[in-house]
């Protein structure tokens, strides 16, 4: 800046033009590539050459219908109804646990402290065997009925319907609701997380504007702290993805893993069916990454990075056109 | 405190002319006592500045006015209703909070940082009340809120996200906001404060046009010349009471209380202090950059 200036007749030629310089090398990172490629070649060596993997038969495992049926029931569908619950409750456990109220306060730190302790293993076990509590199965009506007619004199019941608890809570019902009550521990934290990290004002000018506190929460924090709460949220989907596996435990045969390795112990063939099942949960787990990646730029609206929807689009237009 | 209830100095029917009664509004955080008696009326069609020094206890009782706070004693009536609670059986109830949304939907405030919702667009934040909380239909807010972003200068950033947006556009979007619930009463929380100096003028320029369109405003503000030339009142409070109030040139130029008179040097001599430290930053500047 402050140089003193050089004859004006040099200035033409000491002017510095484009920038033609040698990259820097990086020797290690040929090192690498041959050490990988090795590795990789004896990998593909392996899944050709070793008979074990048997690639015919993965195929064919994976085509048999009652492994499809497992995979769509007990794979797919348990996987997106235990996660659409879970997260419902979750958020509704994560705005009683920041509510003004200390009994819904109390309530939900109470769920989070039960539900996370117990594995799910264990869990699903429970709900398999939550029979041997209600035998005469489960009852709609008035709560303590028996003990109201005994101190009224009266006789017979008031309960206007009754479900046998093995319906209830076996089968892939069971599994849904075990997963989804142990889903909802966790989606609790995560949402409660998402919720803080909300600017104090945002509700301060919604309620300013004359939304009730619910409202607010609804249109205006909640929407902000999906933000925060997708991408872990993400990462819940495919842990519980993985974990229907577990299913096994209540028990319920409608299950991919179940399936496959019941090919495996009829046939002998143990090896391709854990194969297949890998190539199963691979497929799967990648189609939700894509999923994921749709909801984050979705609720990333509006917060600079990310541009997606029509008017992100109409905007940056604009603003290209009438240059900041 | 037990004021009493029904007395006719108190009484609604006393406030039938004012839009904003406050009598005796004290507030407490914990032990520490912010407001200490503040008296004060606004009539319809006002502009009323409030001025002092940080800590005087200025923006609480703006966030009184709008329920952002709760009174801890004295009584605030808006519109000749009182705010927060109200009078059955000869005593004081707290309203339910359905009232109290009712009560803020008809007073706007614009807030210091200005608080937009940031995953809407500027449109859609001032659409947003209108819509959710009246119940109107989406066509005519659009129209209105469109004809309200055309007043603040932003028809053509209707559809940015605020992070798409300066300080000073986020600001006149969120009066845009405010008005969009047709206010009876506009609230502006010290506006201009977090805006870079060259942004501040826009918005005070807002400002300005509402005043002058008769909408009744409580403006906490540091901005003096705003003060001087837009109020129709101006009110000195320090350290939780009201010190002075009354015509801007008569508190801003002629102060009564020996308070006002040091604030108001103060805040002169801080603006000559900080022209002097441009001025000798400058010439600094200029003498190294000089070999």
């Amino acid at each position: 800046m402050t140089t003193t200036a050089p004859a004006p007749a040099a200035v033409a030629e000491e002017r510095p033009g484009l920038i033609d310089a040698r990259p820097v090398r990086h020797p290690w990172r040929w090192l690498a590539i041959a050490v990988i490629a090795v590795l990789v070649a004896m990998l593909v060596n392996l899944l050709i050459g070793n008979p074990a993997f048997h690639w015919s038969f993965v195929l064919q495992a994976m085509n048999q219908s009652p492994v499809i049926e497992g995979f769509w029931k007990g794979t797919i569908l348990v996987t997106v109804l235990a996660m659409v619950l879970g997260v419902a409750l979750g958020v509704l456990l994560a705005v009683m646990r920041l509510s003004d109220n200390p009994v819904l306060r109390g309530v939900s730190w109470v769920y989070t402290w039960f539900f996370r302790a117990i594995p799910r293993y264990v869990l699903l076990t429970i709900m398999g065997a939550l029979g041997i509590l209600f035998q005469q199965g489960i009852a709609l009506g008035v709560p303590f009925d028996w003990v109201i007619i005994r101190a009224l004199g009266l006789s017979g019941d008031w309960r206007f319907a009754t479900f046998d608890a093995n319906t209830v809570f076996v089968g892939l019902t069971g599994g849904v609701i075990g997963l989804a009550a142990s889903e909802a521990a966790y989606m609790a934290e995560i949402a409660r997380a998402g919720i803080l990290s909300v600017d104090k004002g945002q509700m301060e000018a919604a309620q300013a504007l004359g939304m009730s506190r619910s409202r607010a929460m609804r249109r205006v924090v909640l929407p902000q702290a999906m933000r925060v709460i997708v991408p872990p949220t993400g990462n819940e989907t495919i842990a519980m993805l993985k974990d229907t596996s577990l299913l096994l435990a209540i028990p319920v045969g409608t299950e991919l893993f179940f399936q496959l390795q019941a090919i495996g112990t009829r046939t002998y063939e143990t090896f391709p069916v854990l194969v297949a099942a890998t190539l199963y949960y691979l497929i799967a787990s990648s189609v939700l990454m894509v999923g994921q990646a749709y909801l984050e730029r979705r609720f990333g609206r509006g917060f600079g990075t990310q541009v997606s929807s029509d008017a992100d689009k109409a905007a940056k237009g604009l603003a290209a056109g009438s240059a900041k | 405190m037990s004021a009493a209830i029904g007395s006719p100095a108190v009484g609604p029917a006393a406030t039938a002319e004012h839009l904003v009664r406050a009598v005796n509004v004290t507030k407490s955080f914990g032990t520490n006592e912010v407001l200490k008696g503040v008296d004060l009326t606004v009539d319809p069609g006002e502009v009323v500045c409030l001025l002092g020094p940080s800590g005087s206890g200025k923006t609480t009782f703006l966030r009184l006015i709008n329920q952002m706070e709760s009174l801890t004693g004295g009584r605030i009536w808006v519109g000749g209703e009182l705010v927060g609670v109200e009078e059955r059986d000869g005593r004081l109830h707290t309203r339910p909070d359905k009232d109290i949304a009712r009560q803020r939907s008809r007073v706007g405030m614009v807030f210091q940082r200005f608080n937009l919702f940031p995953h809407m667009t500027a449109l859609e934040n001032v659409m947003e009340a209108p819509v959710q909380v009246k119940r109107l239909p989406r066509a005519a807010v659009r129209q209105e809120a469109e004809r309200l972003l055309d007043m603040v200068g932003l028809a053509e950033r209707a559809r940015y996200y605020p992070s798409q947006l300066s300080g000073g556009q986020q600001q006149r979007v969120a009066i845009a906001r405010a008005l969009a619930m047709k206010p009876e009463l506009m609230l502006f929380d010290e506006p201009t404060s977090a805006l870079d100096p060259e942004l501040v003028g826009e918005v005070l320029a807002v400002m300005r046009t509402l005043a002058e369109e008769g909408t009744t405003m409580i403006v906490v503000t540091h901005e003096m010349s705003f003060a001087r030339g837009v109020a129709d009142r101006v009110v000195f409070m320090d350290a939780g009471v009201v010190v002075e109030e009354g015509h801007p040139d008569q508190v801003l130029l002629a102060p009564r209380e020996e308070r006002t008179r040091t604030f108001l040097q103060r805040v002169k001599a801080d603006a000559e202090a900080d022209a002097q430290r441009e001025a000798e930053l400058a010439r600094t500047l200029s003498e190294t950059a000089t070999p």
